[in-house]
């Protein structure tokens, strides 16, 4: 009989030969996308091949790390039982200014502000506790200084 | 429709097997193998309007079609699964060839490959790329899917929770002539769905289909028999297919989805167009599915699906039923045989057996299926012309 207290471990770090220059990036905070060299076809998520043209000719491509929500949902009944206390949280497919979009989450911010077109940039921490590197966002930090106009 | 003369193999490719593959997944290996036969082939990869694969065990245990157009970027009207051991790769040719024959596609990849590889001990049954860049960010399950679809809707369009929630309302109210509907003599309302619990946003627990375990079957028959049989028969008069993506990430859009154009073929092969039809017997696992699925099958305008469920009767007594069971709402979703019940939902109202839920007019039903993340969609157009 389980009390229910137990946290489940979160799933362990999955990578494949392929990728493994994406997860060393992302553990620097650095989020890279593809490019094939041919035709210039960015992507994400990165894998052998180009998804457009099918070139395996392929480089990695630092991304600004701007972008905006293109879409959310604030998790409350979570689809895995590892994430069952961290709810609520907010889960959302950010678009990148370069145009690929990627499953994130958006952190440093009420669940309940988020919304689409919300302009978002890579946080300036990322949820460390499970295995995998993450790289989450966050909403837009104010400008150092602007003119007063 | 014979097989032969339909088509041609046009194109062929191998990798050579070797001992072991380190280094390198079943998924890489179909690209490569891909690339090789497509271009032996001599045409682009866009030609590709058909895909078969074989199970990928060990790295995706489901929508492995799904998963493999998406990697290599194919959008296929005809996505299929062959899994007959080392039969497979054939079945894959005459299959293609009755789908080419049968105008459903024109070009078909058939692949299959396998990695061998001696240090990779799976330290989780599957490796697919929704397992490496979603479910670390608490991203599994169903669910989140379709409640992002919902919020994208509701951005774009200024859908309502209140007019999602017409969609289990309604259903439970249609369950009500179903004693077989697990919410059978459950009726709800608008403040109900609201009140429940919030799943992920913008759904509620009741507009979220419940597991349950059951199980469906139709026998379908060549046309000179079906006449001779003890009820009604029930004729294919069209069909549509199209996947596009597995992984939200790689969806084209959100508020539209793969069931337009599959749609807009069953109707073009059945010669039948939105008006035509009197019943529409639409997969609804979600509320969403059902709003999103009235505007793809051209019903109403995009973006009004929210308006034209709160503004139509779903019951057998309005102009364009949905669903007379109830739907998987109300009925419950027994796995993927959820989605043969609209079928056979279909079947009894045009067999004109459905009893106390019988249809006036039941002439020409629209069938749909759903599959993974608003992204695997056939349309099925039913009835006697």
């Amino acid at each position: 009989m389980t009390t229910g207290t137990e946290r489940l471990p979160r799933p362990g770090f999955v990578s494949v030969q392929t990728t493994v220059p994406y997860w060393e990036a992302a553990a620097e905070g650095t989020l890279l996308l593809q490019r094939c060299k041919p035709a210039g076809h960015l992507q994400h998520y990165p894998r052998s091949i180009c998804a457009t043209c099918w070139s395996e000719d392929l480089a990695w491509q630092p991304a600004s790390g701007r972008g905006a929500v293109w879409a959310f949902t604030v998790v409350h009944m979570s689809g895995h039982a590892a994430w069952r206390d961290e709810v609520p949280y907010t889960l959302a497919l950010v678009e990148l200014e370069e145009g690929p979009r990627l499953m994130t989450n958006v952190v440093g911010v009420d669940p309940e502000s988020v919304h689409v077109g919300m302009a978002v940039e890579l946080a300036a921490e990322h949820d460390t506790s499970g295995p995998q590197p993450l790289l989450q966002f966050s909403p837009v930090r104010p400008a150092e200084s602007s003119p007063v106009p | 429709m014979t097989l032969r003369d339909t088509c041609s193999i046009v194109g062929a490719a191998e990798l050579p097997p070797r001992r072991t593959t380190p280094g390198v997944t079943t998924l890489e290996m179909i690209a490569r193998v891909s690339k090789l036969a497509i271009e032996d082939a001599g045409l682009e990869p866009g030609a590709i309007d058909g895909l078969a694969v074989g199970p990928q065990v060990g790295e995706t245990p489901q929508h492995v079609p799904a998963t493999v157009a998406e990697y290599l970027g194919l959008r296929p009207a005809y996505a299929d699964i062959v899994d007959l051991g080392g039969a497979s790769g054939a079945g894959m040719v005459w299959r293609a060839a009755a789908a080419i024959g049968a105008g459903i596609c024109e070009t078909v990849l058939c692949v299959l490959a396998n990695s061998r590889d001696p240090d990779v001990i799976p330290r989780s049954p599957n490796r697919n790329p929704i397992r490496e860049f979603d479910v670390p960010y608490g991203g599994s399950g169903a669910n989140q899917a379709y409640a992002m679809v919902a919020q994208r809707h509701m951005a774009e369009f200024g859908t309502t929770a209140e007019q999602l929630a017409q969609v289990p309302v309604k259903q439970r109210t249609n369950a009500m002539l179903n004693p077989d509907a697990v919410f059978h003599g459950k009726p709800i309302d608008v403040l109900d769905v609201l009140a429940s619990p919030m799943v992920m946003s913008p759904l509620h627990l009741l507009e979220v289909v419940m597991p349950c375990g059951g199980g469906a079957a139709v026998v379908v028959t060549a046309n000179r028999q079906a006449g001779s049989l003890p009820h009604l028969p029930v004729p294919l008069l069209g069909a549509g297919e199209k996947v596009t993506h597995r992984a939200l990430s790689q969806a084209p859009a959100l508020t539209t989805s793969p069931l337009a154009p599959a749609i807009a073929d069953a109707y073009a092969m059945a010669g039948v167009r939105a008006d035509d039809i009197d019943l529409l017997s639409i997969y609804d696992c979600y509320s969403i599915v059902v709003a999103i699925t009235v505007e793809d099958a051209g019903i109403c305008p995009k973006g009004e699906g929210g308006r034209w469920l709160e503004e139509n009767d779903l019951s057998i007594k309005g102009d364009l039923p949905i669903n007379p069971h109830g739907g998987q709402l109300a009925c419950g979703q027994a796995d993927l045989a959820g989605g043969m019940g609209h079928i056979i939902e279909a079947v009894r109202q045009l067999r004109g057996e459905a009893g106390a839920r019988q249809m006036a007019t039941a002439d020409i039903a629209l069938v749909t299926g759903n599959g993974a993340t608003m992204s695997e969609e056939v349309a099925l157009v039913l009835g006697a012309r």
